[in-house]
């Protein structure tokens, strides 16, 4: 075949997948941040303001309280999901009784929509007829229950309880294929040089398993960025913004007061705090690639 | 048995299994809240009390979810969605992919990592840009908006699974049959897709389940609630029936049976689906 022509097809094979990829995805991108400059309302044409909503957004409280529930949000998944799921990991690694059984129900969570999750969590944190607090009043420690969605000071973290729930399965699955390519003889070999479980775990499993943690924490800080569904079905961000997180804050900036050159804005600022994670994810898919 | 017995010699493990069996538990009780509340009725729930063995069993919640809740036009409208973006989606990623995995041209790492980055984004960033543009093309609130924004947006995690998948195919079978001077789309038809089928099954399993799941689009992209794919009508089912939990449960439970299925049954595919990126 003439090298010309050869060379013509990976495009050929590409232009489809990378034009409809330009047009639905990396356009929008690029233009979310001109509609950040502009005071468009959904319906008439943008106008361009400069920088004003971005100034708006800086005095402005409920951004504020946003932010850092998406922090908290933040916290609590490169902590609490990660511990839970490695250490599950490294317990299902083995063989278990009931290994298929426990697998299952971690992993269970994560196929349900998070709408279905946030409804079915809702009803267990009714006030009045809900489980969990039938359970705390039948065990006689309280008389009345907390209002899990209804205090300010509680509800963002009985909506990250339901997001850990979800979370965690994930987390093991990707810690169980971590585990799976360690070479048993290394653990071996330590265990013949007198290391104990609790020294191997330190000084060998966990080291070799930082490509999967990178991975991990990156992923958990993307999902916490992209928390939506459950705050909005549970609460909506209420009561008083206490739960709001910025995907909600700027949806509802957005589509119910339409300001939608201000929800821009807010999807910048989205954009900005996740690309150096994504940075850095890519930077790992880079070093395998140089190691082909 | 003998296994087993094993396992528990040493304390530390038997105590390790126990804390197992508690978190097993505690992850099992929202599902069991769920079964449970959509059998019972609200009133006897507030009566008796949660903690109650009920009085009656009864499906009418179901009943009452699916024909007035509408779960009868939302989950259709579901499948609707989910089953032509799921297969726009694998095609159009596998001819990238195979691209990205087997040719050497200049744009090739720029183009991929375009891919990979993308599907990291928080999507938020996308969503007003999107709603714009769905008005434009006069697709705003019609399935194929939301199909084509689907289609486009998985692209990204589809094409770098798919690639990474298709690099480990054995070079020496795609030289052969160039040599023998098949053309490279029936390369890709008839060598390239049969050997990436295991891969294709994961991916397409764990995105059938994302793209089902979808909220967010479903809500700005469409208004018409006869449109709605079932987590949006979820939502719409929970201001209609505001007090009636059990119908709400009922419906969420019904909603979520397809994704749950395909999990029982693809189980494997699921979890291959997932690590497939994450490790090599």
């Amino acid at each position: 075949m003439p090298r010309t022509k050869r060379d013509i097809i990976p495009y050929l094979f590409l232009i489809v997948p990378v034009i409809i990829y330009i047009v639905w995805v990396i356009a929008p991108m690029i233009y979310t941040f001109y509609l950040s400059l502009t005071n468009w309302d959904g319906l008439t044409t943008p106008e361009f303001i400069g920088f004003k909503n971005y100034i708006k957004l800086f005095d402005d409280k409920v951004f504020y309280i946003s932010l850092t529930n998406n922090l908290k949000w933040l916290g609590a998944f490169i902590t609490v999901p990660v511990i839970l799921g490695l250490g599950l990991a490294m317990m299902l690694n083995t063989a278990i009784p009931g290994e298929k059984f426990f697998k299952m129900t971690f992993y269970m969570p994560m196929v349900l929509a998070m709408v279905v999750s946030g409804l079915i969590w809702g009803w267990m944190y009714h006030p009045k007829g809900g489980l969990v607090n039938t359970f705390l009043m039948s065990t006689g420690l309280v008389e009345k229950g907390p209002g899990w969605l209804s205090n300010r000071d509680i509800v963002l973290w009985s909506i990250i309880i339901v997001a850990i729930w979800r979370q965690v399965g994930y987390v093991m699955v990707l810690y169980l294929a971590g585990l799976k390519s360690i070479n048993p003889q290394l653990l071996e070999a330590a265990t013949v040089d007198g290391a104990n479980g609790w020294q191997s775990f330190w000084r060998i499993i966990l080291p070799l398993l930082t490509p999967v943690t990178v991975i991990v924490l990156v992923i958990s800080v993307i999902d916490s960025l992209r928390a939506f569904d459950l705050v909005s079905v549970m609460t909506r961000g209420g009561p008083a913004n206490a739960s709001s997180v910025l995907a909600n804050f700027m949806y509802i900036e957005s589509f119910n007061n339409y300001k939608m050159g201000y929800g821009a804005a807010i999807a910048v600022i989205l954009f900005m705090i996740s690309l150096g994670f994504i940075i850095l994810y890519l930077w790992r898919v880079m070093k395998d690639e140089l190691e082909y | 048995m003998e296994a087993a017995r094993g396992y528990f010699k040493s304390p530390w493990r038997a105590l390790g299994y126990l804390i197992l069996i508690i978190f097993a538990f505690l992850w099992l009780v929202p599902i069991f809240t769920g079964i449970l509340t959509s059998l019972r009725t609200y009133d006897e729930i507030l009566i008796n009390g949660f903690i109650s063995l009920p009085e009656t069993i009864t499906l009418e919640n179901f009943k009452i979810a699916w024909e007035r809740g509408g779960l009868n036009r939302y989950l259709p409208n579901s499948f609707i969605i989910t089953l032509p973006s799921l297969v726009l989606t694998l095609f159009l990623s596998s001819l990238a992919a195979y691209a990205l995995a087997r040719f050497n041209f200049r744009a090739n790492r720029m183009i991929f990592f375009t891919f990979v980055g993308g599907m990291l984004l928080p999507f938020q960033v996308l969503l007003l840009p999107v709603f714009k543009l769905t008005d434009y093309l006069g697709l705003y609130d019609t399935y194929w908006g939301l199909i084509m924004f689907h289609t486009a947006f998985q692209l990204g995690f589809c094409t770098f699974m798919l690639r990474n998948y298709m690099r480990t195919v054995p070079g020496e079978i795609i030289e052969a049959a160039r040599i023998d001077g098949c053309s490279e789309i029936r390369i890709w038809a008839k060598i390239m897709l049969p050997l990436t089928l295991p891969a294709i099954a994961a991916v397409a399993t764990l995105e059938f389940t994302w793209i089902f799941n979808d909220y967010l689009w479903a809500i700005v992209l469409l208004r018409s609630d006869s449109l709605k794919p079932v987590t949006a009508g979820l939502a719409t089912l929970q201001g209609q029936f505001i007090t009636d939990w059990p119908v709400i449960v009922a419906g969420a439970l019904m909603g979520t049976l397809p994704t749950l299925l395909v999990f029982l049954f693809l189980q494997r595919y699921f979890i291959e689906g997932l690590t497939l990126g994450s490790s090599k």
